[in-house]
């Protein structure tokens, strides 16, 4: 086996052993990133120097028998959201060209604090808006799994990344589904913390109350252990919580014997639901029955409003956390005369067609007179659809959807129809609203051969039940694959 | 018609800055006067990815303004945004309370005429502060400084209680007074620390529905409050009286000009669109804080003069200068407590010598370096006519200059009045020898000749003489 193929868990294991070297590993992945990122494109920016620098850092550390943790050495990238000090982060956003920040985000800290490499920036859709990857502003990412297909988004060059194995793991965000409809689409697992378990600080936002940063993956085991290294509170982020993070290991293979899982009706009567996905879902299912698991009908009435109501908050709030980029302080500035010039040259050519529709929408919603028919309105319908979930946790311990409704789509597909591209993520976006833990991971492949994704939903802070279940599913069917990009 | 036909209604908006040492969503210093930008970090200066947490200080200030103001003091309140573009507003949006606020329902009483008037206090909310555009930096070219960014400020909003431009500057005077005298604000306007916008409007006398109001800007002295207040109603009251209409502006006062004029119109006003703040949970007042604050706060201005002038039987004028100043007030009553004599006496002393003293050196009572024990001291000997007034004076400079006891500068400088009656005799008959013609005057009844003798003897003892001592003895002498 090469080593790019090794899971996370695995080269940790292999560096504390001495039978790898994070070198050797930083190496393998460059290797390979010159070798095909060309073609995936995944990559804003490689770090070759500093990935090296902090391998060797730690291929010391293990010599001297002081390493960091179990995860010392192990490379990983990030999505280009995350500030990075004196490394250039641009959101996939022209309006940040060039913008080297002062500071790095806390989960930067932390993957440093915890000794791991960092191989460079991922590309991703402008500010995180985006499903697909075609909206970053240099360029769209393909799928591993068929280079003419996109990976998803906004996390897209993450997923990329993580599945054509030029990182072992990646860090991305996920906003109404940017983690896990990406990871669905690339054979990869993605996990969305429940809100407020990963510190914000530092990390580009776009829906300050959605917002949340979590691990892309080859197994839910190195899911796990990613997790336990962001799961930490910080002080810089009022709304982190002061919840201590279990060890999400230790029951990972606990399995499924007596869980209620629960399917959620209006989950597999959406229209748009590929018979492919929705037959590996309901095989998954079964499979969890063989497992020992209850399977739970439940319902979640409001899940057909996630959408609409999604489709103002966020922009609501994208609106407002866009306005700093206005060429006074840092990144992009169009000289022009006069301050009203200055601000309407640098932001009309800063931000690409998305990311002005949705500041258009946000402040159209938070206009005086439209205030209560829209944002106050959508806040309201967010809380049913926050108190749907409530209810069924009196029944199950876990929930199971699909986490796409489709395969990964060809590139160019939906990029000239916005509310087709919105679609994509309606079964992601209600466990977004109700700030719950969500993941993605392999159940499978359609015909074509392309990754099918299963979502499991989870009670607040309950991300140990998540990836136990995950994990249970994994380990009787192992969908964890190399894409056929560069061959073997 | 004229202006006595019509009544004016003001409001006040104050935006009083909190005396906190760090800002209020991030650690930086709220120090005045660094070099521009020195005190920024990523949080203030509005980078991608930086959030706000809240200084718990900012917190404690605002509910003891809350507390002294008679406010409801809510325990759960929300933070907002306020969104505008300027570049002086690094995050494009202000973070501010707009629903819920801190406080709300209070007042202040303010006299007027003699007459108490109580002024409706509608709600104090925390925000931000921006920071500072410098548009004459050369270059054509404007520069930023962000250091007041993230300032804290309480803005407190007065109900539409005031009807004349010396109510509001009661009003605004009052409210000063009681923010630094409890340590909150140190109300200096022309900093920038406490910033004030009027609301006015007229009504006709009688009238029961307000008039269109005008909001004021840029009033950065009391004097100007006045004058802007009153330039805006007579150009109101004139508008109405040649038919015309109130527009709702904002209008910009221009001091060099002494008029107001107009900013932007109702149309033009800018739609904040203000929203819940995402990054912030609600405010919860910390448990205790209130009742605490209550107990704690201290003696406020008002009910400080009314003391002083009830307590000291001081006239107001002097009950008003000794209570200005929370330190001065406080260093009279200790003083008087080590003291004990006439208050009146005291309080001359510190509207004379002692503000002359500290005027002269530009120094506040911080810096004195006399305890109040030694001040109480120099008024007994004065008293016990150890030593005469006038030494005192000199007496009470070198104190000031020193820090020495009074006693051992009037022993060292031999200030203490003479005791000695045989000494002061021998000065008596010396002037009374050589003042035939007055004594003869004397004895021939005309009795006001006495002064010029004892200030003959007094000038012979060289500041040494008593005054009651050498009436006493010349008295006797004459009568013989």
């Amino acid at each position: 086996m090469k080593l790019t193929d090794l899971s996370l868990l695995e080269l940790g294991r292999r560096l504390a052993a001495g039978e790898a070297s994070s070198v050797e590993a930083v190496q393998a992945c460059l290797e390979r990133i010159r070798r095909l990122d060309g073609r995936v494109k995944a990559f804003l920016l490689v770090d070759e120097k500093g990935a090296l620098a902090q391998a060797e850092a730690a291929d010391a550390r293990r010599r001297s028998g002081t390493p960091k943790g179990p995860l010392d050495g192990v490379p990983v990238a990030l999505k280009d959201l995350f500030c990075t000090e004196g490394l250039a982060t641009t959101a996939g956003s022209r309006i940040l060209e060039g913008f080297v920040p002062p500071f790095d985000a806390t989960v930067v800290q932390l993957l440093k604090a915890a000794g791991l490499p960092i191989l460079g920036k991922l590309n991703m859709d402008e500010f995180a808006m985006g499903s697909s990857t075609e909206n970053s502003a240099y360029f769209p990412s393909a799928n591993p799994w068929d280079l003419t297909r996109s990976p998803g988004g906004s996390s897209g060059g993450s997923a990329a990344a993580v599945s054509a194995r030029f990182a072992f793991g990646a860090l991305g965000t996920d906003t109404g589904g940017s983690i896990r409809q990406p990871a669905a689409l690339t054979g990869t697992v993605g996990l969305k913390p429940t809100y407020g378990r990963v510190s914000r600080y530092g990390v580009v936002a776009f829906a300050s109350s959605l917002d949340q940063v979590g691990p892309l993956a080859r197994t839910v085991g190195d899911a796990a252990a990613l997790l336990q290294v962001l799961a930490v509170h910080d002080a810089r982020d009022s709304t982190s919580s002061r919840e201590v993070a279990p060890d999400y290991l230790r029951h990972l293979d606990a399995g499924v014997d007596g869980l209620r899982l629960g399917m959620p009706r209006e989950y597999f009567e959406v229209e748009g639901l590929d018979p492919e996905v929705r037959s590996a879902v309901e095989a998954a299912a079964a499979a969890y029955q063989k497992l020992g698991a209850t399977l739970v009908p439940i319902s979640l009435p409001h899940t057909k409003y996630a959408l609409a109501t999604y489709y103002l908050v966020a922009p609501a709030e994208a609106s407002s956390n866009l306005a700093r980029y206005d060429g006074v302080r840092y990144g992009l500035r169009v000289a022009a005369p006069g301050l009203r010039e200055m601000y309407a040259q640098t932001r009309g050519r800063g931000f690409g067609p998305e990311a002005k529709r949705r500041i258009m929408l946000g402040t159209y919603a938070l206009s005086a007179g439209y205030y209560d028919a829209y944002y106050l309105k959508a806040q309201k319908v967010r809380t049913l659809i926050r108190q749907d979930f409530a209810q069924a946790w009196q029944k199950v311990d876990a929930i199971l959807a699909p986490t796409a409704p489709t395969t990964a789509f060809k590139l160019g597909e939906k990029v000239g129809d916005p509310l087709a591209m919105y679609a994509n993520d309606i079964f992601t976006l209600p466990c977004s609203l109700a700030g719950l833990p969500g993941m993605s991971l392999p159940c499978g492949f359609s015909r074509a051969g392309l990754p099918i994704g299963l979502q499991l939903l989870g009670k607040p802070f309950d991300e140990a039940t998540v990836l136990r279940v995950g994990r249970a599913f994994e380990k009787a069917h192992d969908f964890v694959r190399v894409p056929p990009v560069g061959g073997a | 018609m004229g202006a006595s036909d019509f009544q004016a209604v003001i409001g006040l908006e104050v935006h009083g800055q909190l005396l906190t040492e760090s800002k209020i969503f991030c650690g930086c210093s709220t120090r005045f006067g660094a070099a521009p930008n020195a005190n920024t970090c990523p949080v203030c200066l509005g980078m991608p990815g930086s959030l706000p947490v809240l200084n718990a200080k900012v917190v404690e200030f605002a509910v003891r303004a809350g507390v002294a103001l008679g406010c409801r003091i809510n325990e759960r309140s929300i933070w907002s945004r306020k969104n505008y573009f300027y570049p002086d507003l690094p995050k494009g949006y202000q973070i501010s309370q707009y629903d819920l606020p801190l406080c709300e329902h209070g007042a202040l009483v303010i006299d007027v005429d003699g007459v108490e008037k109580r002024i409706g206090i509608r709600r104090i909310h925390l925000e931000e502060d921006a920071g500072k555009n410098i548009h004459d930096a050369g270059g054509g070219e404007s520069l930023v400084d962000l250091n007041r960014a993230g300032v804290p400020l309480t803005e407190i909003v007065s109900e539409p209680d005031l009807r004349s431009s010396e109510e509001a500057g009661e009003y605004l005077k009052a409210l000063r007074d009681v923010l630094v005298y409890l340590g909150v604000n140190d109300g200096n306007l022309e900093e920038g620390s406490f910033r004030c916008d009027a609301n006015v409007s007229v009504m006709r006398r009688g009238a029961t529905e307000f008039g269109t109001r005008a909001e004021l800007k840029n009033i950065n002295s009391f004097r100007f409050v006045r004058q802007a207040i009153d330039y805006e109603i007579a150009r109101q009251v004139a508008l109405l009286e040649s038919g015309g209409k109130v527009l709702q502006q904002t209008r910009l006062w221009d001091p060099s000009r002494g008029e107001t004029r107009s900013m932007r119109s109702k149309e033009e006003a800018h739609d904040y669109r203000y929203f819940p703040e995402p990054d912030l949970p609600p405010l919860l007042v910390p448990e205790g804080m209130v009742e605490r604050e209550r107990t704690e706060l201290p003696e406020l201005p008002r009910e400080k003069l009314q003391r002083f002038q009830a307590d000291f039987s001081l006239s107001a004028y002097d009950a008003r200068i000794l209570v200005a100043d929370r330190a001065l007030a406080d260093f009279f009553e200790a003083v008087w407590k080590h003291y004990g004599g006439s208050a009146k006496k005291l309080a001359n002393w510190f509207t004379g010598e002692l503000q002359r003293l500290l005027n002269e050196e530009g120094a506040g009572l911080g810096t004195l370096k006399f305890p109040p024990q030694h001040f109480a001291e120099l008024l007994k000997l004065v008293d016990a006519a150890e030593v005469s007034a006038n030494a005192a004076k000199d007496v009470f400079a070198e104190m000031f200059r020193t820090g020495q006891p009074p006693r051992s500068i009037v022993d060292a400088r031999g200030l203490g009045l003479e005791k000695d009656t045989t000494a002061v005799e021998v000065v008596v008959d010396a002037v009374l020898a050589a003042n035939p013609e007055e004594v003869a005057k004397y004895r021939a009844g005309k009795k006001q000749v006495l002064g010029f003798l004892v200030g003959q003897v007094l000038k012979g003892m060289k500041g040494k003489g008593n005054p009651a001592q050498v009436n006493a003895l010349l008295k006797a002498r004459l009568g013989e």
